[in-house]
C-alpha cells in the first residue's frame, strides 16, 4: 500500500502551454483512484509523471511522504500496465511475466513460484508456454496484469488497460481488476477516457479537462453534484440534458417554453439573466394528470430491455433524452406530457460553467447492509 | 538557501547526473561507428583536400604547398578533360537507361500471375553478380572474334566491331554492360515500391473504369515517385564511382575514351604516383557528387509525391 | 484479365527474362565447353564435364580465394550488424543532448563518395600495417550509414511502451538491447546481413588496392587474375571460375530476394 501525493504539479513542454496545471491531490493507500477525461486532457501525462517516464516541470510528487520528483522509474517500486500491454513478442507468457525480476534480486526458484502463483490467480496456467501472438486479447490483457502483479509492487498504474477489448470482455475485466486490487490491497491509479469505467471502478475519481482538474470525488458524489458543466456533460450516460434558460420575474423560460417558477429557496437565481439548466435523463418523468408539465414530441425511442431511452424535441433547437426503467412502446411523433421535479434541476453559470447552486441535490443512493 | 530551494537543487543534480549518464551511454553505443567514420571517412576526406594542395612524393608524402596549382593543372590537361567528358557521358548513357529498364521490368513483374516469382528472380539476378564476374562475362560477349555480338553482326552480314578497342564504341559498350549490372538492384527496389502502393487505389480506379495506361500514369508513377527518386539518386552516385568494369574491360582506354574519374584517380595515385593530382581529382569527384545530390534533393522535394 | 492479354504478358515476361539472364546462362554453358567448341560458335556444350572447373582450381588457388572472400564477407557482415544496430539503438532509445547533431553527421557520410577517400585510406591502412590482412580488408567498412538508417526505421516500429515497461522494471539499456530489441528486429537484421554479405563478397576496388599476395586475395581479384592470365585462350576455364564466384551470392539472393526487396524499400523510403 502506498500513499501518493501530488502538490501543485505542473507540466509544460515548451514553457508556454501547460499540459497540466496545478494538480493537487492525495491518493490514499489502498485506494482505487481513477483519472478520467477526454483524450488529450493530460491524464496519461499525469500517470507517466507518477511513473517517472515524464519529468515534472514544477510542484512536488511524494511517495509515502518522500519527495520522488527525481527518482528513476525503477526506484519508485511501482508496476504499470500499458494500453497496448507492452508484452515482449518474442518471449513466452512465463518469460514475459518473469522478465526483469532478476533485477530485483529474486532467485530463479522464487521467480518460478511467484509466476505460477500469479498465473493460477489469473487463469493463465494453461498458456504459460505460449507467445503473446498466440493469445486472445483478453489473455494478453491478463498477462499484462500478471506482469504487474508478480513484482509485488504496492502501487500499480494502469493506462487505459481495457480500451483494446470488446465491450463484453471489458465489463468482465473491470470487475476482475477491481477484485484483484482489493485482494492484494494495491494502491491503484487507473487512467481511462470511459466514464463508465470510472463510475464503476473508482473509490474516488479525478475528472481532467485541458490539463486542469475539474472535480475530485467519489463517483456518486460527482454524478449527483457535478461541479461544472464539463463534469455534468462528461459523467453519465446518456449525458445530462442541458439547456440555456432565461431568468425573468421569478420564472425560468427556455426556448420559449415555460420551465419552472423560481421558488423562494432559489431566489439567488434572480441575480443572473441567463443560466444553464441541467437535468439527468432519469429525472424526466411522464406527467400525471394532476401534475404540471409540458408537451413534447418524441423523435426517437431506444428500448434497451431493462430501460428505455426516449429522445424528444425540446423547443426549436434542442433535443433531450429521458431514461425510464422498463419497456415502453412509443412511436416517434407521439406527443407526450412530461414533468421534472424542481429539486432535480442543476444550475450552471453561463459565463464560466460553474455550478450555481452548491446545496446538494438529494441523493438517490439506497444503502443495503448485510 | 531555503529548504525548498535545497530540495529542488538536489533534484536537479540528480536529473543532471541521469542526463549525463544517458549521454555517456548514447555516445558509447555510437562510438564504434563514429570512430570508424572518423578514421576511414572524415579524416581521409580532409586529408584528401589537404593533399590536393601539395606536390607529393611518390609515396604520397606532401612536399611543397602549391595552393590551387593541382587544380589549374587538371583543368588545362587534356587527359582530365577527356576523363570528365567520359564520366559525364557514362552517367548520361547509364542512369536514365538503367532506371527506365528497371521500371519497365518492375511494372511488368508487378502482376498477379502464376509463376511470377520465377520472372522476378530472373530480373533481380544481376544484383547477386559481382562487378568482376559480370565484366568477365561481358568481355566475352564483346570479344571481336568469338563474342556474341560480332557473331550476330556476322550472321546479318555486317562487318564486326571492335567493341572495346574502338574509341567510338568502347564507352558505349561499357555502358551497356553497366546498365545490365545496375538493373537487378534497381528492379528489386522499384518492385518493392510498387508493392507498397495501396491496392485499393487500383480497385477504385477499376470500378471507375479507368484504363490500364491511365492507371499507370495517374496512379502508379506518381505513387512510385519517391522510390524512383531514390533509385535515380543511388544509380547516379554509383555511376560517378564506377571502377571495376573499366579496370577489367578497357583499363581506361582506348585513347582514354573510358578513363572515368575514379579510374583516373586510381591510375594517378597508384600507377603514376601523382597523389597530389589524384587528390585534386578526388576533391572534384566529391564536389560533383555533392552538387548532384543537393540538386536531386532540391528537385525531389518539389516534384516527388510522398505519401 | 483476358486470356489474350495474359498470353501477351507471359510472352513479354519470358522474352525480357531470357534477355536479362542470358549472359549468366551463356557463361554457365561456356563453362562446360572446350576451346574448339567455342571457336565453332556452339551454344550448347557437347558434354557437361567438370574439366574446366577442375582446371580453374588448378590454375589459381581458387579455394584459398574463396576462403578469404568468405572470411572477409562474414567479418564485414558481423561488424556492420553490430555497429549499425548499436548506433540505431542509440538513435531510437537513448535520448541525450547532441543526438540530432550526430544523426546529421551520419547522414552526411552518405554524401562522401568512398572512392574519393581511397588514397589516404590506403595510406592509413599501410601505416597500420594492415596491407594484405583481413583487418585491412574488412574493418574500414564496419560503419555504415545506410544499415544504421534501415535498423533505425525498424527499431522505431517497436512500441515505446516496451522500453518504458523495461525502465519501470529496472532493466538496463544494454540488456533491453540484447534481450528485446535484437530478437524483435530479427527479420530486418537478416535482411541487412544478406545485403552486407552480398556487397562485401562483390567488393572489387579495395581488395585490389590492399592485397598483393595470394594468401589474402579475395575471389573477385582472383577472377581478374584468371582473366589476365588466360586472356581469351581458355574461356571455358574462366567461365567456370565466374560460376564458382557467383554461386554463393546468387543462392543468397534467390533465398532472400523477397526479404531484401521489402527491407531495402523500407530503408530507402522512410
Amino acid at each position: 500500500m502506498r500513499k501518493v501525493e501530488l502538490k501543485e504539479i505542473t507540466k509544460t513542454y515548451d514553457g508556454k502551454i501547460d499540459v497540466l496545471s496545478s494538480i493537487d491531490v492525495t491518493i490514499e493507500p489502498g485506494e482505487f483512484f481513477v483519472l478520467v477525461g477526454p483524450s488529450g486532457c493530460g491524464k496519461s501525462t499525469m500517470l507517466r509523471m507518477i511513473a517517472g517516464l515524464e519529468s515534472i516541470t514544477s510542484g512536488e510528487l511524494a511517495l509515502d511522504g518522500k519527495r520522488a520528483n527525481a527518482l528513476p522509474p525503477s526506484e519508485r517500486d511501482l508496476s504499470m500496465v500499458f494500453q497496448n500491454y507492452a508484452l515482449y513478442p518474442h518471449l513466452t507468457v512465463e518469460q514475459n511475466i518473469t522478465f526483469g525480476l532478476h533485477v530485483k534480486k529474486i532467485s530463479k526458484k522464487e521467480q518460478k513460484v511467484r509466476c505460477e502463483e500469479v498465473c493460477e490467480m489469473l487463469g493463465l496456467t494453461p498458456y504459460m508456454k505460449r507467445k503473446p501472438k498466440e493469445l486472445s486479447g483478453g489473455q494478453r490483457q491478463r498477462v499484462a496484469l500478471a506482469r504487474a502483479v508478480v513484482t509485488e509492487a504496492p502501487l500499480c498504474l494502469m493506462d487505459e488497460p481495457l480500451s483494446n477489448l470488446d465491450a463484453k470482455l471489458r465489463a468482465k475485466m473491470r470487475s476482475e481488476i477491481r477484485q484483484l486490487q482489493r485482494k492484494l490491497g494495491l494502491t491503484m491509479i487507473y487512467v481511462t477516457h470511459d466514464q463508465t469505467e470510472a463510475m464503476t471502478m473508482a473509490d474516488r475519481m479525478m475528472i481532467l479537462s485541458n490539463g486542469r482538474v475539474q472535480q475530485i470525488g467519489r463517483p456518486l458524489d460527482v454524478y449527483n453534484h457535478p461541479d461544472n458543466l464539463f463534469v455534468a456533460s462528461f459523467i453519465g450516460s446518456p449525458p445530462m440534458n442541458l439547456i440555456e434558460a432565461e431568468v425573468s420575474d421569478s420564472m425560468l423560460t427556455a426556448d420559449g417554453h415555460w420551465v419552472m417558477p423560481i421558488p423562494n429557496e432559489k431566489k439567488w437565481l434572480l441575480r443572473e439573466d441567463k443560466v444553464m439548466l441541467g437535468i439527468r435523463p432519469e429525472h424526466i418523468k411522464l406527467a400525471k394528470e394532476s401534475e404540471p408539465g409540458f408537451f413534447v414530441q418524441v423523435a426517437n425511442v431506444e428500448v434497451l430491455g431493462t430501460e428505455t431511452l426516449v429522445t424528444f424535441d425540446f423547443g426549436e433547437k434542442s433535443q433531450w433524452v429521458a431514461k425510464w426503467s422498463g419497456q415502453y412502446d412509443i412511436l416517434p411523433g407521439t406527443k407526450l406530457r412530461i414533468t421534472v421535479d424542481n429539486k432535480h434541476y442543476a444550475f450552471f453559470s453561463v459565463k464560466n460553467g460553474k455550478r450555481l447552486d452548491r446545496s446538494p441535490i438529494p441523493a438517490a443512493v439506497k444503502k443495503v447492509s448485510s | 538557501m531555503t529548504m525548498a530551494q535545497e530540495v529542488r537543487a538536489s533534484d536537479e543534480k540528480k536529473l543532471r547526473k541521469r542526463e549525463w549518464s544517458n549521454f555517456l551511454t548514447g555516445i558509447l553505443f555510437l562510438l564504434p561507428s563514429l570512430l570508424l567514420f572518423g578514421v576511414f571517412l572524415f579524416y581521409p576526406m580532409v586529408r584528401t583536400v589537404y593533399l590536393s594542395l601539395f606536390l607529393t612524393s611518390s609515396q604520397g608524402v606532401p612536399i611543397v604547398f602549391v595552393g590551387w596549382d593541382n587544380f589549374f593543372a587538371l583543368f588545362q590537361s587534356t587527359s582530365f578533360q577527356l576523363s570528365a567528358k567520359a564520366t559525364a557521358l557514362f552517367v548520361l548513357y547509364t542512369v536514365p537507361a538503367s532506371v527506365l529498364l528497371a521500371t519497365a521490368l518492375a511494372v511488368l513483374a508487378n502482376q498477379k500471375l502464376k509463376g511470377i516469382g520465377l520472372f522476378r528472380t530472373m530480373f533481380s539476378a544481376t544484383m547477386g553478380m559481382s562487378v568482376a564476374a559480370s565484366s568477365v562475362i561481358w568481355m566475352f560477349l564483346f570479344n571481336p572474334s568469338i563474342g556474341l555480338f560480332n557473331r550476330i553482326l556476322a550472321a546479318l552480314n555486317i562487318p564486326g566491331i571492335q567493341w572495346l578497342l574502338d574509341p567510338q564504341y568502347a564507352l558505349l559498350s561499357v555502358s551497356i554492360a553497366t546498365i545490365w549490372m545496375n538493373t537487378g538492384f534497381a528492379f528489386l527496389i522499384l518492385l518493392g515500391g510498387l508493392q507498397n502502393i495501396d491496392s485499393s487505389l487500383y480497385e477504385s480506379a477499376k470500378i471507375a473504369g479507368v484504363s490500364d495506361a491511365c492507371q499507370l500514369r495517374k496512379i502508379t508513377l506518381p505513387m512510385l515517385s519517391p522510390t524512383l527518386f531514390f533509385v535515380t539518386t543511388v544509380t547516379l552516385i554509383n555511376a560517378f564511382q564506377t571502377f571495376g568494369q573499366i579496370d577489367l574491360l578497357t583499363k581506361g582506354g582506348p585513347m582514354e575514351s573510358t578513363n572515368v574519374i575514379v579510374y583516373s584517380i586510381y591510375k594517378d595515385a597508384f600507377i603514376n604516383y601523382n597523389v597530389g593530382s589524384a587528390s585534386a581529382q578526388a576533391v572534384l569527384l566529391f564536389a560533383a557528387v555533392l552538387i548532384v545530390t543537393v540538386i536531386q534533393f532540391k528537385i525531389g522535394e518539389r516534384k516527388v509525391h510522398y505519401q | 484479365m483476358s486470356t489474350g492479354k495474359r498470353i501477351l504478358l507471359y510472352i513479354t515476361l519470358t522474352v525480357s527474362g531470357l534477355v536479362m539472364v542470358f549472359p549468366i546462362l551463356y557463361a554457365f554453358l561456356i563453362s562446360f565447353m572446350q576451346g574448339g567448341e567455342l571457336l565453332q560458335g556452339s551454344f550448347w556444350p557437347e558434354s557437361f564435364s567438370l574439366v574446366n572447373y577442375a582446371a580453374a582450381f588448378e590454375r589459381v588457388p581458387l579455394l584459398m580465394y574463396l576462403w578469404n572472400s568468405l572470411l572477409v564477407s562474414v567479418l564485414i557482415m558481423a561488424g556492420q550488424l553490430i555497429l549499425c544496430s548499436l548506433a540505431a539503438f542509440a538513435f531510437v532509445f537513448i535520448e541525450f543532448r547532441g543526438r540530432e547533431w550526430i544523426f546529421y553527421l551520419f547522414i552526411s557520410t552518405m554524401m562522401i563518395p568512398w572512392e574519393a577517400t581511397m588514397v589516404p585510406n590506403f595510406q592509413t591502412v599501410q601505416s597500420l600495417g594492415w596491407l594484405n590482412s583481413y583487418a585491412g580488408l574488412s574493418i574500414p567498412f564496419f560503419a555504415m550509414a545506410f544499415g544504421t538508417f534501415l535498423l533505425r526505421q525498424q527499431f522505431k516500429t517497436i512500441p515505446k511502451e516496451l522500453y518504458e515497461a523495461s525502465q519501470i522494471a529496472g532493466i538496463s539499456k544494454l540488456r533491453f538491447f540484447t534481450g528485446v530489441v535484437l530478437p524483435v528486429a530479427k527479420t530486418t537484421m537478416t535482411t541487412l546481413a544478406i545485403y552486407s554479405f552480398l556487397t562485401a563478397w562483390n567488393m572489387y576496388l579495395w581488395p585490389l588496392l590492399v592485397t598483393n599476395n595470394e594468401a589474402n586475395r579475395t575471389v573477385q581479384i582472383g577472377l581478374k587474375q584468371m582473366q589476365t592470365q588466360e586472356i581469351a585462350s581458355d574461356w571455358g576455364v574462366v567461365m567456370a571460375g565466374v560460376m564458382i564466384v557467383i554461386l554463393p551470392t546468387l543462392i543468397l539472393l534467390f533465398a532472400g530476394q523477397k526479404r531484401l526487396q521489402e527491407g531495402l524499400t523500407q530503408g530507402a523510403l522512410k
